[in-house]
């Protein structure tokens, strides 16, 4: 809960000096309820009063960052439980297990793998962020080769994933300037974990054994002065996990709890890698920041970053594109004239298809403040008077020799009525924009 | 200092819906299922009671669909017959429930008369002892007819009926209040809409716990975000009190996501995109698992494997987590 202007007005020194250039504390005070001034400004300020507010004014789920240049993600930083309050903002970074028990092939193999998972469809791209490289074999030395094989060999980042100290001792130097996440401290290892953190400015997660331990343990880390801090309750069951971590959030965002104000990580157990996908689809609902898993299959990570993607866009504002003439593939004055919404994903459900159709074509996604077909449709903002007015507008007459338009299947009844207005031929294309293709083909080829 | 968790004290809970009713209710079905009844948000055994697993139906159709390959391989001796095809939904691939959409109905399709749906009805009915959910075709006209004739021929069994839908709901409200039947109130993604609906029907005498919400979800990639978050909105106003939102909510998840192209197009097409035939599986399972978060009680699928994985990923969200 942010303090008001009042709540900080008593604690500023009341002297109104007009230094801070504002001419009194409590406008000064106001200013820095809204966001709009900084307590900096202020030369006055006691240290006690300083800790009061800055605390209170610090973000309710701290931002804490993995890597460092144009590859970092950042994550936390989220102010809501629900996203129909307000947009949720750091997509959940996904990082995939490789383990030092492998084989150098093996992990070479991995890890190449791992480099080519990018998706695009609908206009998005999607990608993974981290390799977890995880200590599971006798030597220690594994650890260390490992580490520097995958970091040769990857610019995803990294979390170190090897709870004891002495094993990430000699490791962490050798790639802390990519600033890997390092796991974990524990309550037997947290002074040495915590000092290799600090030294060399890297993220660290802390895992307890339930709530009340990570409680006490971010405490005392804090206490020793480092706040970069990734929580994991150590919960290995879903259920227990979707508990835990909605109370780490709730606790975070509704009573400001410092020791809980942290991203979260998860950690899949499920062995069947389609379940561990499912597993995961859960983490991303529920508040994990950070999700480490198993499977590298492209079938598997396509559907699970698709839907962290949806549960991250602006309830408010669905992505849209520009209304004007698109054209695809190499277009001249007998293209075909598709039209659709200017909704991202109805547009790029034609495009994409219109593509494969290998016909060269005019799209012309009509600006329905960004509603799908049958949605604009029901909401008046997709009729024959608005189509016509656009296709005017945009002066595709001027582009092509033909006067043929493709409507979607769905609002089949804009017809007859897009006809009269325009004189020009209206085509109702199929349903599914899956099925333009070898309508094209019938019609245009 | 010991850590105060922060439980919500929720003032109501969502309503009970029992679907099926055995010999002695009157029916046929060798046990009834009840879905609802949870006072917390999903899951959240800590702080209220989820009496109630979320439970799946699978999807049979009374004349052969026009389904993708993927999942006609999994039903190819049976999609003739809705009996045999039902049964293998339930002995085979552990369906809670048979989902029967009556599409054969459809006038701009098979036609089919009002006496063979009811036919169809009859034969899964003998086939499965599950409690059965029985929805028209989309056509209003027809589905009228079909509906009531249906409604009636299966008096007792305490079916789940659908759709009604704001400007078409008498009808098959009357039907349902006269032969006893539970009702599916569809609305289009508009929780202002929905809780009309709920109010028309009951206004009617319908009781509240014989409605089940459809909230017409969007699929995973497809508008699946707008269904989750007016789902969110529902389960919390039926936490808060509102009963006219209190209703457990169903899916069509099968429907939605086998209609997407990230379920079908071919690993040839796609090669980014991976195996096709896990891909389509997961398309499904991870819909369902996502509305599972935002509340959904019954969800109507396709997959036999889809089927598998989202009721071991509920057995899982099932196992308290109370503090
Ligand atoms: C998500 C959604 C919403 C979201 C809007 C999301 C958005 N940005 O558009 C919200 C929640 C805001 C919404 C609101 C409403 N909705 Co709505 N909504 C949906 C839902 C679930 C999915 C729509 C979607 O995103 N589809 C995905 C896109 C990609 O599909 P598409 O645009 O149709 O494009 C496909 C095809 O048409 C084709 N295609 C597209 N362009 C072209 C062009 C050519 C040439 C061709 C050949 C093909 C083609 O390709 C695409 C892929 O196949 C549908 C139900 C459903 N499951 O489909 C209802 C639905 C569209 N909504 C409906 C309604 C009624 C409404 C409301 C009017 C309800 C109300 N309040 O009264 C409001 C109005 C909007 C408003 N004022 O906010 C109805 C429409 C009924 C009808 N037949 O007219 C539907 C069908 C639900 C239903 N079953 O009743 N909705
Ligand atoms: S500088 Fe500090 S003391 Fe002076 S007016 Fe501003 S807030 Fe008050």
């Amino acid at each position: 809960m942010a303090l008001t202007g009042l709540e900080i007005y008593k604690q500023l020194p009341k002297k109104n000096c007009g230094e801070c250039g504002t001419p009194t504390c409590l406008a000064f005070a106001m200013n820095l309820a809204a966001g709009k001034a900084s307590l900096d400004a202020c030369p006055y300020v006691s240290p006690e009063a300083r800790e009061a507010l800055e605390s209170a004014a610090a973000p309710p789920i701290a931002k804490v960052i993995l890597g460092t240049g144009d590859k970092a993600v950042e994550m936390g930083d989220e102010t809501e439980l629900f996203r129909h309050d307000k947009r949720f903002n750091h997509e959940p970074a996904i990082a995939l297990r490789v383990s030092d028990a492998l084989s150098k092939d093996e992990v070479l193999s991995r890890v190449q793998s791992i480099n080519d998972l990018s998706f695009d469809r609908v206009g998005q791209h999607y990608t993974v962020q981290a390799i977890a490289v995880t200590h599971d074999a006798q030597e220690p030395e594994a650890f260390v080769q490992t580490v520097e094989l995958v970091a040769a060999n990857t610019d995803l980042n990294l979390v170190l994933m090897a709870e004891d100290p002495a094993v990430l001792t000699p490791v962490v130097p050798k790639v802390a300037a990519r600033k890997p996440l390092l796991y974990a401290a524990n309550v037997n290892n947290y002074e040495a974990m915590v000092s290799l953190a600090k030294e060399h400015g890297c993220p660290l997660a802390v895992k307890a054994s339930g709530l009340e331990e990570l409680a006490g343990l971010v405490e005392k880390i804090t206490g020793l002065g480092y706040k970069q801090l990734v929580l994991d309750p150590g919960a290995r069951s879903l259920s227990r996990a979707v508990a835990d971590f909605t109370q780490i959030r709730r606790l975070a965002i509704k009573k400001r709890f410092r020791p809980f104000g942290y991203p979260i990580m998860a950690l899949t157990t499920s062995t069947d890698p389609l379940a561990e996908v499912l597993e995961a689809v859960n983490y991303i609902a529920k508040y994990a920041s950070l999700i480490v898993l198993n499977t590298i299959a492209k079938a598997h990570l396509l559907p699970l970053l698709s839907w962290r993607q949806n549960l991250y866009t602006d309830p408010q504002v669905p992505i849209r594109v520009e209304e004007k003439i698109y054209e695809v593939g190499e277009v001249n004055e007998n293209s075909p004239v598709y039209i659709t919404t200017n909704f991202s994903l109805t547009y790029y459900s034609v495009e994409g298809e219109v593509e494969s159709s290998r016909i060269p074509s005019y799209i012309i996604p009509v600006d329905t403040n960004g509603l799908s077909v049958l949605t604009a449709y029901a909401d008046g903002k997709f009729d024959a008077e608005k189509i016509a007015s656009v296709i005017k507008k945009l002066g595709i007459e001027n582009k092509v020799k033909h006067r043929t338009l493709v409507i979607p299947g769905l609002v089949a009844v804009l017809k007859g009525k897009l006809e009269d207005l325009t004189g020009w031929k209206v085509l109702v294309g199929p349903r599914e924009a899956s099925g333009i293709p070898s309508f094209a083909r019938n019609n245009f080829a | 200092m010991p850590l105060q968790l922060l439980k919500e004290k929720n003032r109501a809970a969502v309503q009970k819906v029992t679907l099926g009713a055995t010999k002695e209710e009157g029916g046929t079905r060798t046990h009834t299922i009840t879905i609802g009844g949870d006072a917390a948000l999903p899951f959240h055994h800590f702080e209220g009671e989820i009496p109630h697993r979320p439970v799946v139906a699978m999807e049979v159709q009374d004349i052969e669909p026009d389904w993708p390959d993927a999942l006609k391989k999994c039903f190819v001796d049976v999609m003739k017959e809705p009996g045999r095809w039902a049964e293998k939904c339930v002995k085979e691939y552990g369906a809670d429930l048979i989902y029967l959409k009556l599409d054969g109905a459809d006038p701009e399709g098979a036609n089919r008369s009002v006496e063979d749906c009811v036919a169809a009805v009859k034969e899964v009915l003998q086939a499965v002892g599950v409690p059965l959910i029985v929805v028209g075709c989309g056509d209003a006209e027809k589905d009228k007819e079909v509906l009531e004739a249906v409604a009636e021929a299966a008096a007792g069994e305490n079916l789940l009926l659908g759709n009604a839908e704001q400007d078409n709901y008498k009808s098959l409200t009357a039907a349902c209040l006269v032969h006893k039947h539970n009702i599916i109130a569809r609305s289009p993604l508009d929780i202002n809409i929905c809780k009309q609906l709920n109010i028309l029907i009951t206004e009617m005498n319908m009781p509240p716990n014989r409605i089940v919400i459809d909230p017409s979800i969007g699929s995973l990639g497809y508008g699946i975000e707008y269904a989750y978050s007016i789902m969110e909105r529902t389960r919390l106003g039926a936490l808060q009190g509102d009963k006219m939102l209190s209703m457990p909510v169903l899916c069509t998840v099968g429907y939605e996501a086998w209609r997407t192209k990230e379920a079908v197009a071919p690993v040839s097409d796609f090669p980014g995109w991976g195996d096709t035939e896990e891909r389509g599986i997961l398309w499904e399972a991870v819909t369902a698992t996502a509305l599972l978060q935002a509340g959904a009680h019954l969800l109507l699928m396709r997959h036999p494997k889809a089927v598998a994985l989202v009721k071991e990923n509920i057995e899982k969200l099932m196992v308290s987590n109370a503090y």
